[in-house]
């Protein structure tokens, strides 16, 4: 044991201050994020710190900083994980060590409401500014708790050079792939588990939401989907999916390269897709998704934004950066530039609009409901993908849609 | 190790030393070291105390109080661990048992403790918490009401708000003072001055945030007629309250309908009739988490298939990593095998591929339509080896398979060439056949040194998560049963999938399972070691 005992004693003492870093790292890390909160220890001039997602950093730094200029509030920027900013930010914020601003989507609003991270937002005046369905999306509960800035939809993309012109229906869609010697003409993201986001515009052109609505929003209780219109729809897909319009075994990856492959004529996805179609040169439209009833289909709007921590002690600094600058034309076609998706800020949506892919985006986004935010839409998703993966692949399309509407109305309560 | 070093400490020296003898080692120890050991140790000790001092000051400017306490703590501990002639063995220790607190002792305790909560969605933070949220969520702008544009004011301490109505006349109000005109100054259409008050300018305001969140100032005499609320310090707005908290009776009343919600000790305001208004806040719920976790309708059927599939995966995958790990390791330890390093090599690449990564690619491989296996293997046939019920089980233990057995090549390769070739010669000499020398010499030997490590693999498999989840998530999904847990689901996956999908967390339970879970592997484990050391007697 006393052999080379002096390599190990320097090894043995650099780990204890590895240690010693590790702590005061884990506990200096956190001291940061609550430093904004300490305001009056601090600076006179407060600090706001904001969560972002990780790819949205850059886009949103100048847009900080020129506000930091304006008012002279400082706008630290953390780069969050977009997978894991809701879950952090709602164990944080309790024990008061979250940012005074996170930026979400509107979905979460439900889960973040329910446990009590979020300050209820007053847009003023400025609510009437902003697109119908992006005020919509950002109430809960008759109460405004987001300051929507981007709109987000899916909506059909077309190479235009297999098929010059749109679709009028679902079944013209088809034929028209068909025409141009295309096997599959249309690829849709599906997996094992379904995937009922993407479902979603057929499934509201059969007049079956999720949810009926009540003047606060979505009503939980008035649970939609077991209504003759949901079984309509069921047994179409039932049909589609005999036919292989409809395939599970088709995932996110296996649907972008038959569309950038060229093997399939039109895909039915979001903003999010295009930039990889553009860039494999392929001449993309977006067209609104064709129906296969004839009323409209319409998908599923999510909406992007910020929320206050309700534990924020710099409120009233996050409230004037949020809705009198973030809210600003200004601000919105600042993030839409460095994001490339539709502003929240219908002025800036129009300005946006100029763009053919942005505005064929908004175009069909006009006909999009948004994304129920309530809690109670867990209990859908629980279950909606796998019914509509079993009927696709074969399984009884009524009886496996009663099931499906009997089971989340039993996990509702 | 120990069991060695003992031996020989006890062998060298005398069972008692004198204090003499005692004396001698210490100077004896103090010359061994040397000068320069001295100075290194006593540079490294003082980063450290560097770090910790510098740790310390930062922590106490935020009062950080526990992890500044855990800083000095652990630095007086290694200060005085290195400086102490006696702590020989703590000076090895040290390091291992402060991470050992830190990274493993920590989490224990700290999900022992969220077991007994009801920490979740709805149960996040503390009962004054909940109260503020609830109380900001109530106030409701009344509808149709002007925006008011604001200017904040101070007199004595006593914060105001200088509004605009929309006719343009100036009103002026604080908490005490129901808003009343004012001869106030204009800055164009906006009023920014009144006589005997002081106009906060953006900066002052952001520092009496505080005082401005809370700031209501009443309407009129009629408390029903609201209060004027400015969220940004630039406009003001008219709401009114839908609830009302009493502090002494500690009620909340919704002025609506008229109900009570009173605490019940249930960690939420809870009507008469049962129903509770969220967000709550966290309470200790005793075993409450423990009993759900066994007795709740919705889970105890697929719990009871979910438990025997874990143990049949579990006890599967570690045989069949085994046997073709050793099957292998015989193979490629035989002096006829040609180009044995290369094969060796080979059989190591799956081990050095993250496991992660290696499930997904496996799982595209195994694409019913898409996948490589189908597609070129089996010539287009349509296989569903991640959605029929079976077959997914099947396939889950072929990837874990490949996954696994290299590790067991490794350590069976390492033990056979342990175990002495004379044995093998002296048991050939009387006439045994290759089989029964591997059945009753090789095997009993090996297993002597291999058998920790299959419990220990044992114990990892049955908390495999990454292998389920990458691979196919649990599915295919089982239709009937009520929460969404699927045929290939093992227990940690099924907790994972109950206490955190959908939009609600249930942190307690999800400890509860956890702890559950720890004490079935911590049995079986000790139950095996027992038998393993059975083993070791039999063959020593």
């Amino acid at each position: 044991m006393k052999v080379n005992s002096r390599g190990r004693f320097a090894a043995v003492v650099a780990m204890a201050g590895v240690t010693a870093l590790g702590l005061a790292g884990c506990a200096s890390d956190s001291a940061n994020e609550g430093a904004s909160g300490g305001g009056d220890a601090e600076a006179p001039s407060s600090t706001l710190t904001v969560w972002v997602d990780a790819e949205r950093v850059d886009a949103l730094q100048a847009v900080a900083d020129a506000y930091t200029e304006k008012s002279g509030v400082e706008v630290e920027l953390v780069g969050k994980d977009n997978a894991t900013i809701k879950d952090d930010f709602i164990q944080q914020v309790p024990t008061g060590e979250g940012p005074d601003i996170t930026m979400g989507a509107h979905d979460w609003l439900g889960e973040l409401a329910t446990n009590g991270v979020v300050a209820p937002l007053e847009l003023g005046d400025a609510a009437g500014d902003f697109l119908d369905v992006a005020v919509e999306a950002s109430t809960y509960d008759g109460t405004v708790y987001m300051l929507p800035y981007a709109v987000e939809n899916i909506a059909m993309l077309r190479n235009a050079e297999l098929v010059p012109e749109a679709a009028t229906s679902f079944d013209d869609m088809i034929a028209k792939g068909q025409a141009a010697g295309l096997e599959t003409p249309f690829v849709v993201e599906q997996g094992a588990e379904g995937n009922p986001y993407h479902l979603y515009p057929f499934q509201t052109a059969f007049g079956a939401p999720v949810f009926g609505t009540n003047e606060n929003g979505y009503d939980a209780t008035d649970l939609q989907l077991g209504s003759a219109g949901g079984e309509e729809f069921a047994t179409w897909l039932g049909e589609q999916g005999g036919k292989g319009a409809f395939n599970t075994d088709i995932d996110g990856d296996i649907a972008k390269q038959a569309f950038l492959d060229g093997t399939a004529a039109f895909w039915l996805t979001g903003p999010w897709n295009v930039g990889a179609a553009v860039d494999a040169g392929i001449d993309v439209a977006i067209d609104p998704v064709p129906s296969p009833t004839g009323q409209p289909a319409s998908p599923f709007a999510g909406v992007k934004g910020f929320f206050v921590s309700a534990e924020s002690d710099d409120k009233v600094a996050a409230n004037d950066f949020l809705v009198n600058y973030l809210g600003s034309e200004e601000a919105q076609l600042a993030l839409f530039e460095a994001g490339n998706i539709l502003p929240a800020l219908s002025s800036a949506a129009e300005t946006a609009s100029s763009d053919p892919i942005i505005g064929g985006f908004a175009t069909v986004g006009a006909e999009a409901v948004p994304m129920p935010a309530i809690p109670e839409m867990g209990a859908v998703w629980q279950y909606w993908g796998i019914a509509e993966a079993e009927i696709i692949n074969g399984a009884d399309p009524v009886a496996t849609w009663q099931k499906f509407a009997a089971d989340v109305q039993a996990a509702i309560g | 190790m120990t069991d060695t070093l003992s031996g020989a400490e006890t062998a060298t020296e005398d069972p008692k030393p004198t204090a003499r003898q005692r004396r001698a080692r210490s100077i004896a120890d103090q010359a061994g070291g040397g000068l320069a050991s001295v100075i290194v140790k006593i540079a490294a000790l003082a980063i450290v105390d560097a770090i910790a001092v510098y740790a310390a000051l930062v922590l106490f400017g935020h009062e950080q109080w526990i992890v500044l306490a855990a800083v000095v703590l652990v630095a007086g501990i290694v200060n005085w661990v290195y400086f102490s002639r006696r702590a020989l063995a703590a000076k090895y220790l040290a390091p291992g048992l402060i991470f050992l607190c830190l990274f493993q002792v920590f989490v224990l305790v700290y999900t022992g403790y969220v077991a007994f909560t009801n920490y979740g969605t709805g149960h996040n933070g503390s009962k004054e918490q909940a109260v503020a949220s609830l109380m900001a969520s109530a106030l409701e702008r009344v509808s149709d009401s002007a925006s008011y544009p604001t200017t904040v004011v101070e007199a004595g301490g006593e914060i105001g708000l200088l509004v605009t109505t929309p006719d343009g006349e100036a009103l002026l109000g604080t908490a005490e003072q129901p808003l009343a005109p004012v001869d106030a100054g204009f800055d164009g259409d906006k009023a920014v001055s009144a006589p005997g008050w002081t106009t906060l300018q953006f900066a002052d305001v952001l520092e009496r945030t505080d005082q401005i969140t809370e700031l209501a100032v009443p309407f009129s005499d009629d408390p029903n007629d609201g209060a004027l609320r400015t969220p940004d310090g630039a406009s003001a707005y008219l709401y009114t309250s839908t609830l009302e908290y009493d502090e002494a009776a500690g009620t909340l009343t919704d002025l609506r309908s008229g109900t009570v919600y009173s605490d019940l000790g249930t960690g939420a305001f809870t009507a008469p009739d049962g129903t509770e208004i969220l967000p709550g806040w966290q309470v200790t719920v005793g075993f409450d988490n423990f009993i759900r976790a066994v007795t709740d309708a919705r889970l105890a059927s697929p719990l009871v298939y979910v438990t025997i599939w874990t143990f049949a995966f579990a006890l599967i995958s570690v045989a069949s990593t085994f046997f073709l790990g050793l099957f292998l390791a015989i193979a490629f330890n035989s002096a006829r095998m040609r180009g044995r390093r290369t094969y060796r090599v080979l059989m190591i690449l799956p081990y050095a591929v993250p496991s992660f990564l290696s499930a997904l690619v496996w799982a595209g491989m195994m694409n019913q339509s898409f996948g490589f296996l189908n597609e070129v293997i089996f010539g287009g046939a349509d296989i569903p080896w991640l959605t029929d019920p079976v077959l997914a089980k099947v396939s889950v233990l072929i990837v874990n398979l490949w996954l696994g057995f290299p590790y067991m090549f490794l350590v069976c390769t390492g033990a056979l060439q342990a175990i002495p070739e004379e044995l093998q010669e002296a048991a050939t000499v009387d006439g045994a056949k290759p089989w029964a020398v591997f059945r009753l010499i090789k095997l009993p030997l090996l297993l002597v040194s291999v058998a920790p490590l299959l419990i220990a693999s044992f114990a990892f498999n049955f908390n495999n998560f990454n292998i389920v989840y990458m691979l196919t998530n649990g599915g295919p999904r089982d239709s009937e049963a009520p929460i969404p847990v699927g045929h290939t689901d093992l227990l940690i996956s099924m907790v994972y999938k109950v206490a955190f999908t959908g939009q609600t967390r249930d942190y307690g339970l999800a400890s509860a399972y956890s702890i559950i879970i720890f004490i079935i592997v911590a049995v079986i484990s000790v139950i095996a070691f027992r038998r393993t050391k059975s083993l070791e007697e039999l063959n020593g």
